[in-house]
């Protein structure tokens, strides 16, 4: 008796069947990765708090109008000098840093600056304070708040190159935060510190009407 | 003479076996690195302000994103030509963020809560105003991480 030869399936609209699933998938996804200037927002103080009083050269002031122009301490300035304002203000270490868990803080050590009486006292005590109107336009204003960021940066880079030594010595801090920090608390250290350096304190002031 | 004449003219099919293995290794490529469009959008597509020093947003189930922009134009008679504030997939005022917020905490367990991040698909054309408004209001329910989301490029776009 002669056996029935097994038929061969066809699989000549497997392409099809494929392709019909990968155009679903092209058109239902995305491949935008989401990327953006992260901040964190100040806790909404107590009722009963009072502001402490902060002394105006520790306070670099910039107003942005409804025109996106750009005031800095009450001149006019245009937005590519914006960073190199925020550098000499931050770095400038005039006097002595605030008090970190008890411990008096003494002069920077590490700031480049004019030590100029006029302007910040030291990095942790300069609070960049942008106030911008309700009408300015968001694009000039993440484009200050950007410039503002870079300038950080560019401190804390040239803080982790020159100031840390040990196995991360002689990298920038843009480099160190590339690295892998979970379960490494060294590394995590490392960060703290060049953070804690240069702390970014900069506030958004209720916008003028 | 014959041994030559004896042979097929013409080309033979070309084999198209392993066509599926291919498609199907181009389908699970885009299946592994894109991600699915989670919302539409009511308001014309926000064009993000351009900034270089931009974080990449890790964690994505742990990010509720807000947008910001102008209404579609054949909406403009409906909805008015200010910012509007879409939350998922409606048009909401600001007094909505709290409870949109709070309805995106509870899919997560208490612990994630802290690390939860709002991120801000706003237009380069919004005004700070409506910002300013969304941040008091982020601020009044303790949910402090926001992000706002920008393309990396050059900052002159943004003012134009």
């Amino acid at each position: 008796m002669a056996r029935r030869e097994n038929a061969e399936i066809n699989a000549g609209s497997m392409a099809d069947i494929a392709f019909l699933l990968l155009i679903f998938f092209l058109v239902t996804t995305t491949m935008d990765v989401d990327s953006g200037i992260s901040r964190k927002l100040s806790e909404k103080p107590p009722i009963d708090y009072e502001p402490p009083v902060i002394k105006m050269k520790n306070i670099l002031e910039i107003n942005i109008n409804r025109n996106d122009a750009l005031l800095v301490e009450d001149k006019e300035m245009s937005i590519e000098d914006i960073k190199q304002t925020a550098l000499d203000f931050l770095d400038n270490g005039g006097g002595i840093g605030k008090t970190v868990d008890g411990v008096p803080g003494g002069p920077c050590t590490y700031c480049n600056g004019k030590k100029s009486e006029d302007s910040s006292d030291h990095p942790n005590k300069a609070i960049i304070s942008v106030q911008s109107d309700r009408g300015t336009s968001y694009g000039m204003y993440i484009s200050v708040q950007n410039e503002l960021l870079s300038a950080y940066t560019e401190l804390r880079n040239r803080y982790a190159r020159t100031q840390i030594s040990g196995k991360y010595a002689g990298r920038s801090y843009e480099d160190l935060l590339l690295l892998d920090a979970k379960d490494n608390d060294e590394l995590k250290a490392v960060i703290r510190e060049i953070k804690d350096a240069y702390p970014q304190i900069i506030s958004d002031a209720e916008p003028t009407k | 003479m014959s041994k030559f004449s004896k042979k097929k003219k013409g080309l033979p099919a070309v084999n198209t076996a392993a066509l599926p293995d291919i498609v199907f290794m181009l389908l699970f490529f885009f299946m592994v690195t894109t991600t699915m469009r989670e919302t539409d959008l009511k308001i014309a597509p926000p064009k993000l302000p351009n900034a270089s020093e931009v974080k990449k947003l890790e964690h994505k189930s742990l990010v509720s994103t807000i947008y910001v922009g102008k209404a579609k134009s054949q909406d403009l008679s409906k909805y008015g030509s200010g910012d509007k504030i879409q939350l998922n997939d409606k048009i909401a005022s600001v007094k909505d963020i709290a409870s949109f917020i709070y309805s995106e905490q509870e899919k997560h367990n208490p612990e994630e809560i802290p690390y939860m991040t709002t991120s801000l698909k706003a237009d380069v054309k919004c005004n700070v105003g409506t910002i300013h408004d969304i941040r008091t209001e982020l601020r009044e329910i303790n949910a402090l991480k926001i992000s706002y989301s920008t393309r990396k490029g050059s900052l002159e776009a943004n003012t134009q």
